[in-house]
């Protein structure tokens, strides 16, 4: 009996102690390397040109369900005590609860549409790796299993707050904490552990679109013009162009 | 750039010519970023001028310009998924054969045959449309019908379009306009478009470009092209390797008729916005006024100030496109209502508009010095949608002219027709001897130094000389030699 326990012990360590520092320190490393060494990899890889009909209600639900859901882990992990203090009123525990449940299936039903398409359209198959299907696979495991919880472990908005940051923030303090998440139903241990697959996978696949959202965009001026000759100097007698 | 249509044969050479430099890899094969269309036709993507369907281009919205539907705030919503991008279907999904089923075929009592297969799927496919698929105006009924500028007609002046005895089409040679004001460049959230600031080409860098398509949906002559093997985007480069070293870009070099010009023109960058939000009807000539003079010292002094080398404005200084767009004002700009100030002016053609057959005899629609251009078989309202925005009368200025100057080169060369005649002719049209005699020289007996006056590039220093194109062709193409992989 002891020694089932030590062996539980052992997977809860390397799940939860392990696993989040190297899925961080792999994410971190390979998106260094691969933007500054293979920028040119770097793309939305879009296949809307090739298959334009059922994109639209793939593409548009995953990306605005899966960004709330996303902006709302994030809150529950920046703000918790303001999170608690929001739902400390049950209408407004229950008005965020649902609108992370309707973003859930937002994302959910964009993901079916995404595999489908990708399985149904020959031209959209031919744009598809093995790479793309290992994400598919497992953000359809990461959305399935976070629906689950919202359906059979309400409230998370609450507990997430109270139990599951201070885990996060002791893995960022660099000393894990692991006897909040050991206790937790295995519903959510499959849903942290298919988390950090998608954090250590990220530099390795398409996700790293993520990464490259139009920043300066909204603020530069609307048309661009780049020079080669040194407008200034070219005018000097003497002046030679700079080597590249 | 000028192109005169007048001189088009339509033998697509400048297509194939750029095909074979620049389009022939993965995820390229559908893209011409030079393209001969039929006109009247749908041209290539289907109906490109239709921006009620492709919302391309800039627009005037309460007295402001702003990108039709490619603005920020659209972009940044729609970023997921891009209403307004053309789909493969809206080109037309290439294709090759499979020919080696000619020689594997087992014996049989039939010929074997080598089926199309799509160089998309590698599946068999048949073949639906292609990107010249109305030339010479094959299956008008289906796309000459569908053109866009036909609005512009009545409907009696369509049906007289289509008979029979009065078909008339003429060429038209599409490459990237590199405007002035380009909507791509403005569209572009990466910022991976810009204008370079020595020769104006219009460019996508590859590296910063992340596959957003907006350029796509923004450019109003379709001529930026998504690459869906490598998820960028990727357009007309106007050679710029063959620019840098004096030589004429492909399409130019290789073209049979000998309609394209190449030269400087100098422009004043701080207008652009201000010329850009003219009226419609003004926009030609505002677009006109928007190029400088390079012979006034004026202006000479102020591209000093502005790093302009000597060399360049020297070279600007012998232009032909000067003199086409802004000397004798007989090239204009295609669809200058998109407002995207194209740098590509064109010539128009002059249409058989001196008779008509009445079933006996030819008839002479003359009346007076000129044939009435607004009788012509091809309807001036036409032409006037396509180069004019909607102002016949600059259309008519430029037929009136090239007519003038045929009457008054008969008159030197035949002889049939009397000198004082076609004197009186050329003054009506706003045309000198001396000028009718330029453009006739720079028009037919032009050498290829007349045509393509390229300035230096002073990038003789610039490592891409070093390199071998040929070396990394149907694979990287120019540039930065890194291995073209998807993004896993």
């Amino acid at each position: 009996m002891a020694q089932n326990t030590n062996i539980l012990d052992y997977f809860n360590l390397f799940w939860f102690a392990v696993l989040p520092y190297v899925a961080l320190f792999t994410f971190l490393l390979v998106t260094i390397q691969r933007y500054t060494r293979r920028g040119f990899t770097y793309s939305s890889l879009s296949s809307q040109f090739l298959e334009n009909k059922i994109h639209f209600w793939g593409l548009v639900p995953f990306h605005y369900g899966i960004l709330t859901i996303l902006f709302g882990h994030l809150l529950g992990f920046l703000i918790p005590r303001q999170v608690l203090l929001w739902n400390s009123d049950p209408l407004r525990l229950h008005i965020l609860e649902v609108t992370a449940f309707i973003g859930g299936i937002f994302t959910l039903v964009g993901l079916v549409n995404i595999v489908i398409r990708r399985l149904v359209d020959p031209r959209a198959k031919v744009v598809t790796s093995t790479a793309d299907w290992v994400v598919l696979s497992i953000l359809l495991f990461q959305i399935g299993t976070g629906l689950f919880v919202a359906i059979f472990n309400s409230w998370g908005s609450s507990w997430f707050a109270a139990s599951i940051t201070p885990y996060f923030w002791s893995l960022l303090a660099f000393s894990p904490d692991i006897a909040f998440v050991t206790p937790m139903p295995m519903l959510v241990k499959l849903h942290i552990i298919s988390a950090y697959f998608l954090i250590l996978l990220f530099p390795f696949t398409r996700l790293v679109h993520v990464l490259v959202i139009p920043n300066p965009y909204l603020w530069r001026k609307p048309q661009l013009v780049r020079w080669y000759w040194d407008r200034k100097k070219i005018r000097t007698p003497g002046f030679k162009a700079k080597r590249k | 750039m000028v192109f005169h249509l007048d001189k088009c044969i339509g033998c697509h050479t400048c297509s194939i010519a750029c095909k074979n430099i620049w389009t022939d890899r993965k995820g390229t094969e559908y893209m011409w970023w030079n393209n001969v269309e039929t006109k009247p036709g749908t041209g290539y993507p289907t109906r490109w001028e239709d921006q009620d369907k492709y919302q391309g281009g800039w627009e005037k919205r309460n007295g402001k310009l702003g990108l039709r539907s490619t603005g920020k705030g659209r972009v940044v919503f729609n970023l997921f998924h891009n209403p307004h991008q053309p789909g493969l279907d809206d080109y037309y999904e290439p294709w090759t054969y499979k020919y080696e089923d000619l020689f594997n075929a087992p014996e049989g009592n039939d010929q074997p045959t080598a089926r199309p297969i799509s160089m998309v799927t590698g599946k068999h496919i048949d073949i639906e449309a292609g990107p010249n698929w109305d030339d010479d105006l094959s299956g008008s009924p289906v796309y000459a019908e569908n053109d866009p500028n036909l609005s512009a007609l009545s409907p009696e002046q369509r049906a007289q379009l289509s008979a029979i005895e009065r078909l008339v089409f003429f060429y038209f040679p599409r490459i990237c306009n590199h405007c002035l004001n380009p909507a791509c460049v403005a569209s572009c959230p990466s910022g991976a478009l810009y204008k370079r600031g020595e020769d104006g080409v219009v460019l996508i860098d590859q590296k910063r470009c992340r596959g957003w398509r907006s350029c796509v949906a923004a450019c109003p002559y379709k001529k930026s092209y998504y690459n869906w093997n490598t998820g960028k985007s990727e357009k007309c480069i106007l050679c710029f390797p063959r620019i840098e070293t004096g030589q004429a870009p492909a399409c130019f070099h290789s073209c049979v008729g000998r309609i394209r010009y190449l030269g400087v023109l100098l422009y004043d960058a701080d207008r652009i916005d201000e010329i850009a939000g003219r009226p419609d009807n003004e926009l030609v000539d505002a677009h006109r006024e928007l190029i400088v003079d390079p012979n006034d010292p004026a202006i000479i002094k102020a591209a000093r100030e502005n790093g302009i080398q000597d060399d360049v404005i020297r070279s600007a200084q012998k232009s032909p496109v000067y003199k086409f767009v802004k000397e004798w004002k007989i090239a204009l700009p295609p669809h200058i209502e998109f407002r995207t100030l194209p740098m590509l002016f064109y010539v128009p053609p002059m249409l058989p508009v001196m008779s008509s057959f009445d079933g006996k005899t030819v008839k002479n629609m003359t009346e007076g010095l000129f044939p009435d251009f607004d009788k012509a078989r091809a309807p001036i309202e036409y032409l006037g949608k396509l180069f004019g925005a909607g102002n016949n009368s600059k259309v008519r200025y430029v037929l009136k002219k090239q007519m003038a100057i045929r009457t008054y080169r008969r008159a030197v060369t035949v002889g049939d027709v009397e000198m004082e005649h076609a004197e009186h002719m050329l003054r009506e049209a706003d045309c000198t001897v001396a000028e009718a005699e330029a453009i006739y020289k720079l028009t037919s007996l032009c050498t290829f130094e007349d045509r393509f006056v390229i300035p230096p590039a002073h990038r003789e220093e610039a490592i891409e000389m070093t390199a071998d194109p040929l070396e990394y062709k149907q694979s990287v193409g120019f540039g930065f030699k890194e291995e073209v992989k998807r993004g896993l």
